[in-house]
C-alpha cells in the first residue's frame, strides 16, 4: 500500500511532536518535593486523609492492592491518571495553597474518596 | 448497571461528539465512510492494546509514560485538526460547491480524510482505554453482577453512538453554505480545548511547571463532570478550574488555527455571489 502524501505528513507530525515532548528536559522537582504515599484497597483510599504541605510541589504515589485498574483522578489537584491492577503510579502536583483537596477513582467514585488537607 | 452505564456512558461523549463532527464536516467526500471506520478501527485496537499494557506504559519514561502518551496524541490530533481546517479553507469551497472532477475531488477529499480518520481514531483510543479498562475491572472482579455491569457498559457504549448520530444530524442539518463555516468554527475550538488538555498531562507529569495556579473555579455553577460540563468540555474545552497555562495554550491554539485558517483562504469574493448556495 503506497502512503498518501497526507499520511506522510500526519505520521511526520506525529514523530515531531513525540521528538519535541522528548525533546523538553525533566524538570528537576524532586528535591524540593513533599511525597504523599496511599494505596487502594478493596476500593477504598488508604489514608483517605492524607496531609501535605502548603507552598511546595506535591509527589503523589499511589499503589494500588486490587486486582482491578483504577484511575486517580481530582479535580482540584488537576490529576488523573489510571493505577493497572496491582501497579504504582506517581503523579505531580503543583505548590497548592491551604485547604482540602477531594481525590477519588474514577471507575468507582461513590466508595473510593479521599482528602488532602494542605496547611 | 446503571453505575456502569453512567461511567462508560460519560466515557464515550466526548468521542462520539468527536465523530459525529467528523462525519459531518467530511459530508459529501467519496470515501469517507471507509476513512472514517478505519479511524474507529484503530482507535478501538489501540484501546485495547494501552487497556492491556497499561502498567507498562506506565512505568515507561521515568513514571510519565503514561501522561507523555496522553499528552503526545492530544498534540497530533490538535495538528490534525489545524491542519484539516487550513486545508478546508484552501480547497473545501470547489469540493462542498460542485465536484467537477470526481477523480480529482476523490484525491483531494482523501488527503484530508488521513487527517480525520487520525482525530477519529484518537478520540477513540482516548477514551475507549478507559471503558476497555474499566470493563476489564469488571471482568475480572468476577464478581455475579458483573453480567449485569457489562451489559450496562455496553448500553452505555450504544448510548454514546447515539450522541454521535445526533451531533451528525445536528450538524447536517445546517444549510450547505453554512455547514462549512459551522465546522472550520467547531474544529478550531475542539483543537484549543484538546491543547488545554494536553497541557493538563504535562504539568501533572511535572514538565510544565509554570501558570499552573488554578485561575478560576465555576465547579459550582457548572462542573465539567457534569453532562452538559463534559459535552462543553468536548466542544470548546470548558474546564471548571483552568491552569494560567492552559487558558494560555487555549488563546494560542485558537488565534493560530483562526489566523492561518484565514491566511490559507481563498481571498473574499469581489464578484457577484453565487447563483447556487
Amino acid at each position: 500500500m503506497k502512503l498518501p502524501a497526507s499520511r506522510k505528513h500526519a505520521i511526520g507530525a506525529g514523530i515531531l511532536a513525540i521528538g519535541l515532548l522528548a525533546a523538553i528536559p525533566p524538570v528537576a522537582f524532586a528535591e524540593d518535593a513533599a511525597t504523599v504515599r496511599l494505596s487502594i484497597k478493596d476500593h477504598r483510599f488508604q489514608p483517605a486523609e492524607a496531609r501535605a504541605p502548603a507552598g511546595k510541589p506535591i509527589t503523589i504515589e499511589i499503589h494500588n492492592f486490587d486486582p482491578t485498574p483504577a484511575e486517580f483522578e481530582s479535580r482540584t489537584l488537576r490529576v488523573e491518571k489510571v493505577v493497572a491492577g496491582g501497579g504504582t503510579i506517581t503523579v505531580q502536583v503543583r505548590p497548592l495553597g491551604a485547604g482540602r483537596y477531594r481525590f477519588f477513582d474514577d471507575y468507582h467514585e461513590d466508595t473510593t474518596e479521599g482528602f488532602l488537607t494542605v496547611q | 448497571m446503571l453505575g456502569a452505564l453512567i461511567i462508560v456512558f460519560r466515557e464515550v461523549i466526548e468521542a462520539g461528539i468527536i465523530v459525529g463532527i467528523m462525519l459531518a464536516v467530511t459530508k459529501g467526500v467519496p470515501g469517507r465512510g471507509r476513512w472514517i471506520a478505519t479511524g474507529v478501527g484503530a482507535g478501538i485496537a489501540g484501546a485495547s492494546l494501552l487497556a492491556v499494557f497499561a502498567d507498562q506504559i506506565s512505568n515507561a519514561l521515568a513514571g510519565i509514560g503514561q501522561e507523555l502518551f496522553n499528552a503526545a496524541i492530544l498534540f497530533v490530533a490538535v495538528i490534525m485538526l489545524a491542519w484539516h481546517n487550513i486545508w478546508m479553507a484552501r480547497h473545501g469551497r470547489q469540493l462542498a460547491a460542485q465536484m467537477k472532477e470526481v477523480g480529482d475531488a476523490v484525491a483531494k477529499g482523501s488527503r484530508s480524510l488521513a487527517a480525520v480518520a487520525i482525530v477519529v481514531a484518537v478520540a477513540v483510543l482516548r477514551e475507549g482505554s478507559e471503558i476497555a479498562l474499566f470493563l476489564y475491572g469488571l471482568v475480572i472482579a468476577g464478581d455475579s453482577s458483573a453480567l449485569g455491569l457489562v451489559a450496562g457498559g455496553l448500553i452505555g457504549l450504544l448510548l454514546g453512538c447515539g450522541v454521535t448520530v445526533l451531533t451528525f444530524l445536528g450538524l447536517v442539518k445546517i444549510p450547505g453554505r453554512y455547514l462549512f463555516g459551522v465546522t472550520t468554527f467547531l474544529i478550531t475550538f475542539l483543537a484549543a480545548g484538546l491543547a488545554a488538555q494536553c497541557v493538563v498531562f504535562l504539568q501533572q507529569a511535572g514538565i510544565a511547571t509554570a501558570l499552573e495556579d488554578t485561575v478560576w473555579d465555576t465547579s459550582a455553577i457548572l462542573s465539567d463532570r457534569s453532562l452538559i460540563g463534559r459535552m462543553l468540555h468536548t466542544l470548546i474545552g470548558y474546564t471548571d478550574q483552568p491552569s494560567g497555562m492552559q487558558l494560555l495554550v487555549y488563546a494560542l491554539t485558537l488565534i493560530m488555527i483562526f489566523g492561518l485558517t484565514k491566511a490559507f483562504g481563498p481571498p473574499p469574493p469581489t464578484k457577484q455571489p453565487a447563483v447556487i448556495g
